[in-house]
């Protein structure tokens, strides 16, 4: 018998009027693996991520956790039940400091009483390298900060399942390079992970397997680079001779 | 313990504490208290203008704090909480019609506010932004009517609290103001311990980012409806105050959408999503009724205008001035990392 998958979303579909954002995606992953979701602009990757977290529910299709149907399950309800989201913009608590951020996170997605969500919110704020700036307001981080802290909040609910949303984009080669560093960590402590980004020599430095998409669909599914070699993932990104 | 013999060149948060309490909000918040304690007494030693005058300022910061929990931390913008002002000062009428102890009345009449929102909650909380501030007028409007229809209760025309009547003006006044010290109190220090628990920073969070307060697992709707009832019982004691400290009232004037213009008013210019900012807007719109209370239009027309000036140009009001400018907190309501000093005691 196959091991069960810890994410499996079958055939789902989201129409956007007469738009297919989803046009039938079918994902499964397995506990602790990380994938790579590559694809052009529309492809409909951060669409597919938000019915994941639960910020938009599918048109058809379902989606399971841990062999549970979530479907329907509101976004706060997977946050506590492990599956973490980092925004493609930041969206930190402005008016709190970095430690308060996490706090929230800790004590409702991570379920943790007082002390223990502390604890986890500094262990979280060193991991990400927010030691120095726990105590400042969030909305006078800069753009690297509010990355890192974006990332810190979703790992203070103490996921098993990580979804990333390009958060290497806007960053410098330097930058970048840490952010790897930090997510192969993560990776390695055993957390899943799913990963949309542009910069695929980035992406390919964490994850082993790859996914792209076009057009609602998944075209090609396998080891990166196989994909990136696929004709058809050219043809998405190059285009194709007009027949 | 272990973490001192680290010699890493950034400090590191091994061994940090946890700081809710500086001396500086420590002080404050006993300050504070000390003030409570100091009102209770100025009936005895103040004259009846006084008295009168304070249970006032203490009905505007009620109403004004409450306004700003449900604005300032839910998100929620109300033109409508004088639903709740109007139902807890005829409720007040309705229970002392029936045999209550006026002032008893009053506390009964803040609770059935506090139970007649919890099932309007699941109504006007499915609705957003404009869709939410028009609902609740609606609601208030809806109210006001269905009072002004009712005879027990003195129609169109109004109606007062002759049971008041039976004690003597001095008594009425001391304990009119006393049962407003006590429910301000309790309200306020309601929504500052609110604050402080952990659902406070849920609460925070959503004030800041409802959808990514979501995705952290903060249940919004339950957060919201939590200060959507407190706020509702706050401008039910606030109605019930008013009542009692005018001792007349008609639908169109308890029920008018001008309180909500008032505190919207007094969180504006004091600061919204503040603790201290509504207490400071209430300060300042009695000073302003004071002096320009009886020129009418153009005493409204000068709240408007202030009220334009601040959303446009200090739309973080007095006190979000103060903080953003000092960084300084008044309150304990946050949390602060106090590291451990690497090797000395020295506290960097």
């Amino acid at each position: 018998m196959a091991p069960q998958p810890l994410l499996a979303a079958v055939e789902v579909r989201r129409q956007f009027g007469a738009l297919a954002a989803l046009d039938g995606v079918d994902l499964a992953i397995g506990p602790g693996e990380a994938v790579g979701i590559v694809g052009p602009n529309g492809a409909g990757k951060t669409t597919l991520l938000n019915v994941l977290a639960g910020t938009i529910a599918p048109s058809s299709g379902t989606v399971a956790f841990r062999g549970t149907d979530i479907t329907r399950a509101a976004a706060s309800r997977r946050a506590r039940l492990g599956i973490g989201r980092a925004h493609q913009v930041p969206r930190p608590f402005g008016g709190m400091t970095v430690f308060e951020n996490c706090f929230v996170s800790a004590s409702t997605g991570g379920g943790l009483r007082r002390r223990a969500a502390y604890e986890r919110c500094l262990e979280v704020l060193t991991l990400c390298d927010l030691d120095d700036v726990a105590d400042r307001r969030a909305d006078t981080l800069g753009l690297l900060g509010r990355k890192r802290l974006e990332l810190a909040r979703a790992l203070a609910t103490n996921p098993v399942l990580l979804l990333l949303d390009e958060i290497g984009a806007g960053l410098t080669d330097a930058e970048a390079e840490a952010l790897v560093v930090m997510i192969n960590e993560l990776h390695s402590a055993g957390i899943a992970i799913i990963w949309i980004e542009h910069i695929v020599h980035v992406l390919v430095q964490v994850v082993s397997r790859l996914i792209c998409m076009d057009a609602g669909r998944v075209i090609a599914d396998g080891e990166p680079r196989a994909v990136m070699s696929d004709a058809r993932v050219v043809d998405a990104y190059l285009g194709t001779a007009a027949a | 313990m272990t973490a001192a013999s680290q010699t890493s060149p950034t400090p590191t948060l091994a061994g940090a504490r946890i700081q809710r309490w500086t001396p500086l909000s420590a002080g404050f918040t006993s300050g504070f208290g000390v003030l409570i304690i100091a009102l209770a007494f100025v009936p005895v030693v103040m004259g009846a203008s006084v008295v009168q005058d304070l249970t006032n300022l203490l009905t505007l910061v009620l109403m004004a704090v409450m306004w700003n929990a449900l604005a300032g931390y839910a998100g929620l913008v109300s033109v409508g909480l004088q639903a709740y002002i109007g139902l807890g000062a005829y409720a007040t009428v309705w229970f002392a019609l029936h045999g209550v102890d006026p002032y008893v009345a009053m506390v009964l009449a803040t609770l059935f506010c506090a139970v007649v929102s919890i099932p309007l909650s699941f109504i006007v909380l499915r609705f957003r932004g404009a869709q939410f501030a028009i609902g609740t007028w609606v609601v208030a409007e809806a109210i006001g009517i269905y009072v002004s229809f009712d005879n027990q209760l003195g129609a169109g025309t109004g109606t007062s609290l002759t049971q008041l009547y039976t004690y003597s003006p001095t008594h009425r006044e001391h304990y009119t103001y006393w049962l407003t010290l006590t429910l301000t109190a309790f309200f306020v220090i309601a929504v500052f311990l609110l604050l402080r628990s952990r659902l406070g920073a849920s609460l925070q969070a959503i004030r800041d980012d409802e959808g990514a307060a979501s995705s952290v697992g903060v249940r919004v709707v339950a957060g919201k409806r939590i200060l959507f009832i407190l706020a509702a019982a706050g401008c039910g004691a606030a109605g019930a105050m008013t009542l009692a400290n005018i001792l007349f009232i008609e639908p169109t004037s308890i029920f008018s959408v001008n309180y909500s213009a008032f505190m919207i008013f007094m969180v504006l210019v004091g600061g919204l999503g503040t603790f201290e900012g509504p207490i400071i807007g209430a300060i300042i719109l009695y000073f302003i009724q004071q002096q320009f209370g009886n020129d009418g239009t153009s005493y409204l027309i000068g709240l408007g205008a202030t009220a334009i000036a601040f959303a446009l140009f200090i739309p973080r009001g007095i006190w979000g001035l103060v903080e953003e400018r000092t960084g300084v907190r008044f309150m304990p309501v946050g949390y602060r990392v106090r590291r451990r000093a690497p090797d000395s005691g020295v506290d960097p």
